[in-house]
């Protein structure tokens, strides 16, 4: 057992399935010569050659695009945005042709677009995107958002393996701010659609994913210390499809559920699972359905404005207690 | 020593065709022709659902651009537009799936979920577009990138209108294609109207090949309503692509002759320029010409597949034109492989 940071065990993840499988191969900006722009493909061109690690124009719309070709005909491939914000190139290749593809035409495109995502590391506003809402919406598509380690591994193969395509979501600020003990020479699959229980309580649920995951736990940490308070926190893990059963589990459970996301609030995947907490365990809430989430606007640059505009620990600290208290 | 052949008076057959192949062109020729006509007659029966798109005038480019391509099992790919039926018919699709899918058939190849010619035999060797023009150049690279990666003697070839050519999709799918050298030829048809927009307000160049020539991809014009030289010259590019030297750009210059879409009036067309190009230019009239004046083919050989074709039209309009539509519920399975359905909607099962 090595200690692997989030970033690391992206790569392991990545390098085991090139190595399992030939029809595996990676395509973005900058992923041979210098390893991607965070280095998570470093020394995959070493071993893999330049045909199966392919350094692309700067024409995202066209590596999803060839990457969906490429599927169609049976490859398996793995295309990096080099930030995520830069997905919205390549918006109409996705929604329009890759998801609807199995759909309107019975083509199978087992493509993986991958990138990273998400603010706290002074970005601005096109370093520090959270683009999942913008694909939510669209039947056909996969979406995941690793907060762990051994997710972020187990994810990516997972990703890979599917017959669908997969956008995956990383985030930067848990890249290698994060370290987790993975066991080596054992194969790590994490099923897609399947939340994970972060943390175990009985007062209040945290639905949450990502960067958010990691929030909250401190947070639920912080109540429990001077509140007495027992936070469960779920790890959604995947947003599309989501696991539903498991959030009603934790809302029979807990009575009270706050949802917090790092992307903004209008439009955003908390509004949908309220809805389905609505819909589905209306009769099982003691209170309203809260959201803990970015402010609506572009994320700013600055320390100050950027601290301001997120969700902290200190904003989830607030609000469950405001919701425990209900 | 072998015997000679018999001496002739006509010339030669270009491109290396045989006489079989040439009457097996103006089949599919034919076919096309024919069967849009009976999907206009079925158009205006309202049993084609959605709109129907003709290829009046450019049935020339569509046959002998794809003829130039290796078919059967596994071979070539090509990825058709909306005006390209011919290429489909030539790849082997079959009449009958056309009609359905017109038709928004059960049995159809995409079963009533998509329209016209927007569907795939990948074997057979065509991929269906989406109504989002230039989408398929990026895709069709990802094809050709995978014959490459594969070292499979195999190429694809895609069509561009030329009003598509404004998309952002072209340029970075062309760009692509041409920095990776893949084995793609671009079929570019210039026929002066997208939609209701002439060339000068689409671009400011006056070739589509000197668009191409921006990103180092060698490219052509050639006349599209000469079959011949159509098939020639992708014949040219396609086994210049199968031999490893990357993209090839074919402008054909032809002429859309009927409107966007049957509801089209075409009133923004001038009358006599449509009258000059099916008097003057039509691209099957002009193909008869040159198969009998060159002695290639008798008349009564044509007139032959004439009634061939209009007898299979009516046998594949006959087998699916009282075909039921899908159920409704059909509609929620198969946008994922897993989960196979959608759920259905709480207040459906009230």
């Amino acid at each position: 057992m090595a200690d692997v940071t989030y970033l690391e065990a992206l790569r392991q993840g990545l390098w085991e399935e090139m190595e399992r499988d030939p029809r595996v191969f990676i395509l973005g900006e900058d992923v041979g010569a210098y390893g991607g722009a965070f280095k998570v493909t470093d020394g995959f061109v070493k071993r893999f050659g330049t045909e199966r690690v392919i350094d692309t124009p700067i024409s995202e719309a066209a590596i999803v695009g060839a990457a969906a070709g490429a599927a169609h005909m049976g490859m398996r491939p793995v295309a990096e945005m080099q930030f995520i914000d830069f997905i919205s190139c390549a918006y109409d290749m996705l929604t329009n042709y890759v998801a609807t593809a199995r759909y309107r035409a019975g083509l199978g495109t087992p493509i993986v677009v991958r990138g990273p995502c998400g603010g706290y590391v002074r970005g601005g506003p096109f370093h520090s995107q959270n683009p999942e809402a913008a694909f939510f919406h669209t039947p056909g598509l996969k979406i995941v958002y690793p907060a762990t380690a051994r997710d972020a591994k187990g994810l990516i193969k997972a990703s890979i393996r599917d017959d669908d395509p997969v956008i995956y979501l990383e985030h930067k600020w848990l890249y290698r701010r994060i370290k987790e003990a993975l066991p080596e020479g054992e194969e790590i699959l994490t099923p897609i659609g399947e939340a994970r229980l972060a943390r175990e309580g009985k007062d209040l649920s945290i639905v949450t994913y990502g960067a958010t995951v990691w929030k909250s736990l401190e947070a639920a940490e912080q109540l429990a210390k001077e509140d007495g308070l027992a936070v469960e926190v779920l790890d959604l893990r995947t947003l599309l499809p989501m696991d539903d059963a498991a959030i009603m589990r934790s809302v029979q459970k807990t009575n009270k559920v706050l949802i917090v996301h790092e992307d903004t609030r209008t439009g955003g995947v908390a509004g949908e699972i309220a809805a389905r907490i609505n819909e589905q365990a209306f009769a099982w809430l003691d209170g309203p359905i809260m959201r803990v989430t970015a402010h609506d606007v572009p994320l700013p640059y600055a320390p100050t404005l950027e601290d301001f505009v997120l969700p902290q620990t200190d904003d989830i600290v607030k609000a469950a207690r405001w919701l425990a208290a209900y | 020593m072998p015997p000679r052949a018999a001496p002739t008076q006509s010339p030669p057959i270009p491109a290396g065709l045989t006489q079989s192949q040439l009457l097996e062109i103006y089949r599919y020729l034919r076919l096309t022709r024919t069967l849009e006509e009976r999907l206009t007659a079925l158009y205006r029966q309202s049993k084609v659902i959605g709109g129907l798109f003709r290829s009046l005038g450019q049935e020339g480019e569509s046959v002998g651009s794809a003829y130039a391509l290796n078919r059967g099992r596994n071979q070539d790919v090509l990825s058709p537009l909306i005006r390209n039926l011919g290429s489909m018919l030539v790849m082997g699709a079959e009449p009958v799936q056309i009609l359905r899918q017109y038709m928004a058939k059960a049995e159809g190849p995409t079963h009533g979920r998509e329209q016209n010619v927007h569907f795939n035999d990948l074997e057979k060797g065509y991929l269906g577009q989406i109504s989002h023009l230039g989408d398929m150049i990026p895709v069709m690279a990802g094809i050709a990138l995978t014959f490459k990666l594969r070292a499979e003697p195999r190429v694809g070839l895609v069509y561009i209108g030329d009003g598509a050519t404004s998309t952002g999709t072209f340029h970075e799918g062309l760009n692509f294609a041409a920095v990776q050298r893949v084995p793609l030829v671009v079929v570019a048809e210039y026929n002066r109207w997208a939609y209701s927009t002439p060339p000068e307000k689409q671009f400011a160049v006056k070739d589509l090949a000197e668009k191409a020539k921006g990103y180092g991809v060698p490219a052509v014009t050639v006349d599209g309503n000469d079959v011949l030289a159509v098939y020639e010259a992708t014949r040219f590019a396609v086994e210049r692509a199968r031999r490893g030297h990357g993209v090839h750009f074919i402008e054909v210059k032809t002429y859309r002759r009927k409107g966007h879409a049957e509801h089209d009036d075409q009133h923004y067309v001038p009358k006599d320029e449509l009258d000059w190009w099916a008097a003057e230019n039509d691209p099957v009239d002009r193909y008869v010409k040159q198969l009998v004046r060159n002695e290639w083919a008798e008349e009564r050989e044509l007139k032959a597949i004439d009634a061939a074709v209009a007898a299979e039209i009516d046998r594949a309009t006959d087998a699916c034109v009282d075909e039921p539509l899908p159920a409704g519920d059909s509609a929620l399975g198969g946008v994922y492989l897993d989960p196979p359905a959608a759920p259905r909607h709480w207040y459906r099962s009230l």
